[in-house]
């Protein structure tokens, strides 16, 4: 069934022009949007000394190492490819100019010299877990992890209550300047936000909520995007509905709380996935808001590793990895409610 | 149980009036139904009565005390909308408990009802899906379900049938009779097909442009429809209307002459008008005597033969449609040429104004 859903061709049973321009423009699709990401991912697996091998490798390869008897390390393992012992693997103790001192794990007691271009480092596939590992032991990864979700989760839960009462009003309650009040909403959209940061951090700082989680939450939570979008969805709720849960004995509160917001969730839906990824990706407030830097966000932290005078990549890059990871799992779980709740608020 | 009363009751929306003033009483227990054609006002007057549209002016009173002030839920009233109106993300079952759920209504208490009412109307079987799985019929039962566990002193329905097939309109049609005669609250119904009205009301009100034509019984506004709206409005197929001019008064009645000069005899009171006056005849189809000798000569144009009864679309010499219905049916075919006799007591005469003259001898109650 999926099966020959997706190998569906145009001409009849055989490929022509159309499938293959297809194809080739969507695996050409998912390449560029799917390639830095599953790079990145990749590359979090390897360790720093991998990470400046060039040329880079797609998978995570690590040279292989031994103990021989009589010394203390592991010994990094080489295949031999030219020379006297072509087609050996050896460990090598130590390189001297321009030879190599190696020795045969089978036979430690033996040395043998190679010129360093007869071999080439035996390398086996090695995931690093310990770029993972390390974010957890030597870094406060849980820390920025947490403040990271506690902004997201608190300001999106906020934004979704106060756009959808406003929605609400404005959608279904009849009012002097609602037209007004709706444009007035809409026309902060014109208002780039870069603009904004000043006047906000004022208020924010005299609020005294510079370095708290509230100064990030409180000045996104009113977004005419939100507004926008529940209250064109709450204009199909029939007004039968309502008059019916008015006869029904429920207060306005009640019929918000039971019959608008659970009707309107697909829209809500898209609005948290807005939200989420909003607040979860934010980097330019945050970092004006929050200097401490128990304060820091994920996004804030990521920016925090790369130092003035050298930047650790696998750290980065696993952090980005984990950084990733919540979003996408939120998309993935309501993808099927945005695609609808887009398609049914006409909003793109 | 309760009495609704209206008291000079206004809608003014911005810029016009939709309803101007209407006076009405509908008594403890009884099935009122307003009717009218669409834009006449009927369900803005009951969503006024619901508590769902503000009065502008006037009182409405139930049981004696206003209630303009108070909110839709407090007036003690239940409505069944013409589009259900059923939560859709509920089951059946939530949708019946939500109205007692927001009263704080004892749990068990609300089992009882809301298993009582499902019996009651036969929907028990799928009181956990949910509208959307319902069919027409089964979503209407609902939404009377939903009005009958709150148990409220006045069931108001708003066009309740009319997103219903032909067939199952008749069966919910009975239905909803039989509910009023097993739970005897006052019941006030919004409609605009009159065969409901005729068929459901013990009290008919019709409206037109936010005004009251004539409140009665249903054989009442058949019988004696005050003006030639009613006359026109009630009754299927309507009744026919001829031009004639006032030629005398006589006893029992009166003598007009149509416009093809002939003498037609109707069994009206002769008070209200003066010799000379035109006026409007009114027989209805059912009331035409076709194949007779003398009469009105038509030109028979479709028949429809049911069986049992027939209807003959004619038109007359001036072109203006006859419609005449005979029980039974009839020989006469399409095309031929015939005579229709207008009864002197079957006839409804309207002066210009459109008002009614009084019928002396009405034939169905003799």
């Amino acid at each position: 069934m999926v099966w020959s859903f997706i190998s569906r061709t145009r001409g009849r049973g055989r490929f022509d022009v159309t499938d293959w321009l297809t194809w080739g423009y969507l695996i050409l699709g998912i390449v560029l949007m799917f390639g830095p990401v599953l790079w990145v991912a990749m590359s979090s697996f390897k360790t720093d000394a991998a990470l400046s091998e060039y040329p880079p490798s797609f998978l995570p390869f690590a040279p292989k190492t031994v103990m021989v008897e009589g010394y203390d390390d592991p010994l990094p393992l080489y295949e031999i490819t030219a020379g006297e012992h072509r087609g050996e693997v050896l460990a090598q103790i130590r390189r001297i100019g321009l030879n190599a001192q190696m020795v045969d794990p089978q036979n430690p007691a033996e040395k043998i010299n190679v010129k360093i271009g007869d071999r080439a480092p035996a390398r086996e596939f090695a995931m690093a877990f310990e770029n993972y590992s390390k974010l957890f032991e030597r870094f406060n990864f849980m820390r920025y992890f947490w403040n990271s979700v506690f902004i997201t989760v608190v300001a999106t839960i906020i934004t979704v209550i106060f756009n959808s009462m406003a929605a609400f009003a404005l959608a279904k309650y009849r009012f002097r300047g609602r037209t007004t009040v709706f444009l007035l909403i809409i026309a902060t959209l014109m208002i780039p936000p870069t603009i904004n940061l000043v006047p906000i951090y004022l208020v924010v700082n005299e609020l005294g909520l510079v370095n708290t989680p509230w100064g990030v939450i409180w000045p996104a939570v009113a977004t005419p995007t939100g507004v926008f979008l529940l209250r064109q969805y709450m204009l199909t709720i029939p007004d039968d509905l309502l008059d019916a849960a008015r006869m029904d004995h429920a207060s306005e509160w009640r019929v918000y709380w039971r019959i608008v917001l659970p009707l309107a969730a697909p829209a809500i839906a898209v609005l948290i996935i807005f939200s989420v990824m909003w607040r979860w990706n934010e980097f330019l407030w945050p970092l004006i808001v929050l200097t401490r830097s128990e304060e820091f966000t994920l996004q804030l932290a990521l920016n925090a590793f790369q130092g003035d005078l050298q930047t650790s990549w696998s750290g980065l890059l696993a952090m980005t990895v984990l950084t990733l990871l919540p979003i996408t799992i939120v998309f993935a779980l309501l993808q099927k409610n945005i695609t609808a709740g887009i398609a049914q608020s006409g909003v793109k | 149980m309760a009495v609704v009363e209206l008291q000079k009751l206004v809608k003014d929306y911005a810029g016009f009036r939709a309803i101007h003033g209407v006076d009405l009483r509908i008594d403890d227990g009884e099935f009122c139904v307003f009717v009218g054609p669409s834009g006449c006002g009927k369900s803005t007057l009951l969503r006024m009565i619901a508590g769902l549209e503000e009065i502008s002016d006037g009182e409405l009173r139930i049981d004696g005390r206003r209630v303009n002030e108070e909110r839709a839920a407090e007036r003690g009233l239940a409505m069944v909308f013409q589009s259900y109106a059923l939560y859709p993300h509920m089951t059946v079952r939530e949708n019946l408990a939500f109205g007692l759920e927001n009263i704080k209504t004892p749990k068990d208490e609300i089992r009882r009802r809301v298993d009582e009412a499902a019996r009651m109307l036969q929907i028990g079987d799928y009181m956990e899906r949910r509208p959307k799985q319902l069919s027409g019929g089964q979503r209407q039962r609902v939404a009377i379900g939903r009005a009958v566990v709150r148990e409220p002193k006045v069931f108001l329905f708003d066009e309740p049938l009319s997103n219903l097939d032909a067939e199952l309109r008749v069966v919910m049609r009975g239905e909803i009779s039989q509910l009023h005669r097993r739970l005897g609250n006052t019941m006030i119904y919004v409609t605009h097909d009159q065969v409901e009205a005729m068929t459901m009301a013990d009290k008919i009100v019709v409206l037109k442009l936010g005004t009251i034509q004539q409140v009665g019984s249903p054989l009442d506004l058949y019988n004696r429809p005050a003006n030639q709206f009613v006359a026109g409005f009630i009754g299927s197929p309507r009744m026919n209307f001829f031009e004639a001019t006032v030629a005398e008064q006589a006893r029992g009645g009166i003598v007009a002459t149509d416009e093809g000069g002939r003498r037609v005899e109707a069994a009206v009171s002769p008070e209200r008008v003066e010799p000379g006056a035109p006026v409007t005849l009114g027989v209805r189809p059912e009331h035409l005597e076709i194949g007779s000798e003398r009469g009105h000569p038509v030109t028979v144009e479709t028949i429809e033969q049911l069986g049992g009864e027939s209807y003959l679309y004619c038109r007359d010499s001036n072109g203006r449609p006859i419609t005449v219905h005979k029980s039974g049916q009839t020989r006469i075919r399409a095309g031929e040429e015939a005579k229709v006799f207008l009864p002197a007591e079957a006839i409804h005469v309207f002066r210009e104004d459109g008002s009614a003259l009084e019928r002396l001898r009405i034939g169905e109650e003799a």
